[in-house]
């Protein structure tokens, strides 16, 4: 695997794409204690190990290893978020796929999308799988205030905004489901490597 | 049963927050770290109450904290040099003091640097997040600022012997760091530029970073970084070339170029820098 160092404490591992992430994220995090990592952390197209104690030793380890394969089926933890789609931006993503509110909604609820990482807010997952490499440009101007529970896209992601804040993806619907609880087991209902399919609220 | 003790809030000052050692194993749900931004100050002031060092204590900005004590208990100021008066009377500030109940206690503004810790003996009882009762500003996570007329809880004393050492040197005006992870991403002119560059504290500095003013790190490509895990300490430099070295509450995860990493035993100068104070980076490694 390709290494690269973060200052004194962490290491920065390279991957191809998402699919590498996913594979390489879950195999370190597996490996934790073995790499002496505090914290694994997967993004678009890397993974940080973080508080390290001799990220030099932990770095020669892993980059004597192969990037791990990966999975020939989909093996997160299947997560179903009833959405009810009426977003102030569904005629948007239309426009931009060039195609009718209807068909948005179908795609989005015959993805199959994995959760690639988190981030931006505690609980804000970034979930990768649109068909064909569709994608979604942000708004021009940022909302100054998003409802907790706003399903979105941007960019390759869709996402649910786990709590109201500012945010500039493009709204197409919300859910009732509670995204973060600080004091449950699970604090985050989605997680990196978990699926998530959209279903009818 | 005898009341709890508490420490009631008579004037927070600019802004006063409870820290520990934050909330570090979370960064994959998107939580950020927080904790004490100058945490061995409050190591420091912790071990002289006789706390274990991770401790919940205070973390004031520059004008510091009035509170009175509901019982007798042990206390002690570190970080920034303030003055310390107890009903009034001038008292050590980096050393262990016995305060009586009901006693008011001041915390001054800071003479030099920017931020004081207060430990009291027990700690502060706020309801920890996720194993931590640190103020994480960025996600709201963690007891709200404080204001006045709080009132908050204290622990029973963990009765450590209390230590006796010398308060920590003044903390300077260089930040070491490490070049890397995106190097690549920037100019020669900037990376041979950086060691020695100095820069201005920035007035918009908070606990999620430290904004520096000065020589623009020029970037030698367009586009934008795939979204990347970010540390603590990274010197992150969006499109305005100005760099920003990430704090404890920084977010998990940006999408800016890292040109260097301070080193840990420099995060404390981040902590202590006043807007308008000059910082000079040296590129170490």
């Amino acid at each position: 695997m390709q290494v690269v160092r973060v200052g004194q404490r962490a290491l920065l591992v390279e991957c191809d794409g998402p699919d590498a992430v996913a594979a390489t994220y879950r195999f370190l995090r597996d490996r934790a204690a073995e790499v002496g990592a505090e914290e694994v952390v997967p993004a678009a197209r890397t993974v940080l190990l973080d508080g390290l104690a001799d990220p030099i030793r932990t770095a020669a380890l892993i980059g004597s290893w192969e990037a791990p394969p990966f999975p020939a089926e989909p093996d997160g933890e299947l997560v179903e978020i009833p959405t009810t789609y009426d977003g102030q931006d569904l005629d948007e993503v239309a426009r931009q796929w060039a195609t009718t509110t209807a068909e948005v909604v179908r795609i989005h609820q015959e993805t199959l999308f994995r959760v690639a990482f988190c981030g931006f807010a505690p609980g804000f997952a970034y979930c990768t799988g649109l068909p064909g490499g569709l994608g979604v440009a942000r708004r021009a101007e940022p909302r100054p205030r998003v409802p907790a529970g706003s399903v979105g896209l941007a960019g390759e992601y869709t996402g649910v905004y786990p709590t109201s804040s500012p945010g500039g993806w493009q709204l197409i619907g919300r859910t009732a489901v509670a995204l973060w609880v600080p004091d449950r087991d699970r604090p985050a209902l989605l997680a990196p490597g978990d699926q998530v399919r959209f279903v009818d609220a | 049963m005898p009341e709890q003790p508490n420490l009631e809030v008579l004037d927070a000052g600019a802004l006063t927050t409870v820290q520990d050692r934050g909330r570090p194993g979370y960064a994959h749900l998107g939580v950020p770290r927080s904790g004490a931004l100058d945490a061995p100050a409050l190591h420091l002031a912790n071990r002289l109450v006789g706390n274990p060092e991770q401790t919940a204590g205070l973390e004031t900005t520059l004008t510091g904290l009035r509170f009175r004590v509901s019982h007798g208990v042990r206390l002690a100021v570190t970080g920034a040099d303030c003055a310390v008066l107890v009903d009034g009377r001038p008292a050590a500030w980096g050393a262990a003091l016995s305060v009586a109940g009901g006693a008011v206690v001041e915390i001054g503004p800071a003479r030099s640097g920017l931020r004081s810790y207060l430990a009291l003996a027990g700690g502060i009882e706020a309801a920890p997040v996720l194993g931590s009762r640190s103020t994480d500003l960025l996600s709201g996570l963690g007891p709200a600022p404080l204001g006045a007329g709080q009132v908050l809880p204290l622990g029973a004393a963990y009765g450590l012997a209390p230590a006796v050492e010398a308060v920590r040197p003044p903390y300077g005006s260089v930040l070491r760091v490490d070049l890397g992870p995106r190097t690549d991403w920037f100019t020669a002119a900037a990376l041979a530029g950086l060691d020695g560059a100095t820069y201005v504290v920035g007035a918009a500095s908070n606990r999620i970073g430290l904004r520096l003013e000065g020589p623009r790190l020029e970037r030698n490509r367009r586009g934008e970084l795939p979204t990347e895990p970010m540390v603590l300490g990274a010197v992150q430099v969006p499109p305005s070339g100005q760099p920003v070295v990430f704090l404890h509450d920084h977010p998990t995860t940006g999408g800016y170029p890292v040109i260097a990493v301070v080193r840990p035993e420099d995060l404390g100068v981040c902590a202590q820098a006043r807007p308008g104070e000059r910082l000079t980076l040296r590129v170490v490694g």
